[in-house]
């Protein structure tokens, strides 16, 4: 499985999963009912912020958090464990064994291709964010704005490597599926999805500072919402790369026992 | 050329008796019982051959071609196939095989055909050219035209297996690993796929290696046949062979004249409906039994066959079910 190989695939990997993101309307609809948790969350959170601020939260900024977190979901979200677990059941996932290309990169490529239409339901909420908060819950620092696109890539690379690491674990369990009702549990406290992470409570919060869910959706949502200063955005930088190297190494990790114990029991 | 040496394969299998107590107790301890799939099967398969894997149900089939293809590591043996080491699923190796399973499909399930072909030219790096001569020679084979734009999903069966054999072969692999690529499939597109199949094989000289239910696939494609049982090699050779091994008489088919003829020392009668009878004969009387047939009975529609493979391998496995029984 050489890197070349897949480098020069990849305008094609990428437009058959243009083609795929549109052929999967069903799919499509359960992205759309998911991400509209966010939704909830602000009217949520906005009544609780109705007598004023709460935690330092005005309604303004709860608005402009979960719509940020909307369009960071969007943008960044992964469901590709669902299809790993799937495939790795009905036996499919050897048809991907005996092809040249790693699966994950095969993968990868498939689910990237879907970014941009993800863009283009994201970008009207983008807009709806800018005019209701009227700016004053935005970030404004050129250093910020500038990070937010590397720090949604690699958002979705984390998610997409720890799906994949969930999704491969169907190599050992028959029902990997409920370890997706864990991770999501996980997932929605620790990210910053439900809510802010600085109004989680103390020993949560700390846990939560130094789990990698954060850098899936917090971290770019507190880079368009939140004024950081240099050296927080930077550190916050570092620490995703980290992340994202140590999301994908995991994945690595358990996709190659997962495949050694498939070549010696059999799928 | 594909090599196996004493292929070994053995599979782990968690065992636990019913019951709920059992079900609580194998959390925390379970049991395994070791199940030799493939137990020391060793053949050579030169380029260009058609050989037909049978066996019953569990025999060890499908677990010798997932171990030739590179899916599954082997317990013990040695295994080469075009000079690779399967398992490592080396670049070069994987351009060289494909592996079809009837009952498992590479076409991406809501998208036309054509994009897999695309994602496989992608991925196996063919040549545009090379692309093109290949997907046009398939296309006028398999008779494509009219699926090339249809989502997977609305192809019927027969539809369906020829894209997945076009979707193996786009890569112009020069070993074929067919898993019942046949199974469910008319009579009229079991043909269809056999004449590809032997084109293939044909025009480019390609190494293939077939399991099927169907014994009429087999007999028609497979000059070399290799029966597997219970993980166990138990013929390897031509098809003329193992009957001759098996069973040498030959069955001789035909309607009476008369319906009180004396049958009693033409050999033992098979089959009576009517005046349709089929008997057994032995080679050594055949000519003796035909002449009689046609000349002093004149009988009408006479056909003198090879016993059915069915009956061969039932006789076979049979056979070596009573020794197992035996423990002699």
């Amino acid at each position: 499985m050489s890197i070349g190989r897949a480098f020069r695939a990849m305008p094609t990997m990428l437009r058959v999963g243009v083609a795929e993101t549109v052929a999967y309307r069903a799919e499509f609809l359960v992205w759309i009912l998911t991400t509209t948790i966010p939704l909830v969350m602000l009217g949520l959170w906005n009544a609780v912020a109705a007598q004023g601020t709460f935690k330092g939260y005005s309604q303004a900024d709860f608005t402009a958090y979960f719509l940020a977190t909307l369009i960071v979901r969007n943008v960044a979200g992964s469901w590709v464990g669902w299809q790993v677990g799937e495939e790795i059941r009905m036996g499919t996932m050897s048809m991907r064994l005996l092809r040249p290309v790693h699966p994950f990169v095969a993968l990868a490529a498939s689910h990237a291709a879907s970014i941009p239409f993800r863009c283009v339901v994201a970008l009207p909420v983008a807009f709806i964010l800018l005019i209701s908060s009227g700016g004053s819950s935005l970030a404004t620092e050129p250093l910020q704005l500038a990070m937010l696109a590397p720090a949604l890539l690699m958002a979705w690379l984390i998610t997409f490597a720890i799906m994949f690491a969930i999704g491969a674990l169907a190599f050992f369990l028959t029902r990997a599926m409920g370890l997706f009702s864990l991770y999501f549990l996980l997932f929605m406290l620790l990210s910053g999805y439900l809510m802010p992470i600085d109004i989680l409570p103390g020993p949560i919060r700390v846990v939560a500072e130094w789990l990698p869910f954060r850098y899936m959706v917090s971290f770019p949502v507190e880079l368009m919402t939140k004024s950081m200063s240099t050296t927080a955005v930077l550190e916050q930088l570092a620490l995703q790369v980290g992340w994202t190297i140590a999301s994908i190494a995991i994945a690595m990790f358990v996709w190659r026992r997962g495949v050694r114990r498939f070549e010696s029991v059999g799928g | 050329m594909i090599r196996a040496r004493d292929l070994v394969k053995n599979f782990k299998v968690h065992k636990r008796p019913p019951g709920f107590a059992s079900a609580l107790r194998s959390l925390f301890h379970r049991t395994y019982e070791t199940v030799k799939a493939v137990d020391g099967v060793s053949f050579t398969i030169e380029r260009g051959e058609r050989v037909g894997f049978l066996g019953p149900n569990g025999a060890g089939k499908t677990t010798t071609l997932k171990v030739l293809s590179g899916l599954l590591h082997p317990t013990s043996g040695e295994v080469t196939v075009e000079d690779h080491i399967p398992f490592k699923r080396q670049t070069a190796f994987l351009e060289k095989i494909t592996l079809v399973m009837g009952q498992k499909s590479q076409l991406i399930w809501d998208l036309p055909p054509a994009e897999t072909y695309a994602l496989n030219r992608a991925v196996f790096a063919v040549p545009e050219a090379q692309y093109k001569a290949t997907l046009g020679e398939l296309t006028e084979l398999l008779d494509l035209g009219p699926l090339m734009n249809k989502p997977a999903r609305q192809l019927s069966l027969g539809e369906r297996m020829k894209c997945e054999l076009a979707a193996a072969l786009l890569h112009r692999p020069t070993t074929l690993f067919l898993d019942e690529p046949t199974i469910g499939l008319d009579v009229a597109m079991q043909l269809a796929i056999r004449d590809f199949i032997r084109r293939y094989n044909q025009t480019h000289e390609a190494t293939v290696i077939l399991t099927s239910h169907y014994m009429d696939d087999v007999v028609a494609l497979c000059p070399r046949i290799i029966v597997i049982d219970a993980g166990t090699l138990i013929h390897d050779g031509d098809l003329r062979g193992l009957i001759k091994a098996m069973d040498p008489d030959k069955r001789v088919s035909f309607t009476l004249a008369n319906a009180d003829d004396d049958l009693s020392k033409l050999g033992s009668i098979l089959t009576r409906d009517g005046q349709r009878v089929t008997l057994r004969v032995s080679e050594r009387e055949l000519p003796g039994v035909v002449s009689h047939l046609l000349g002093p009975l004149a009988v009408g529609d006479l056909a003198i066959e090879d016993p059915p493979l069915e009956d061969i391998l039932r006789q076979l496995f049979g056979q070596r079910a009573k020794e197992k029984e035996s423990p002699a």
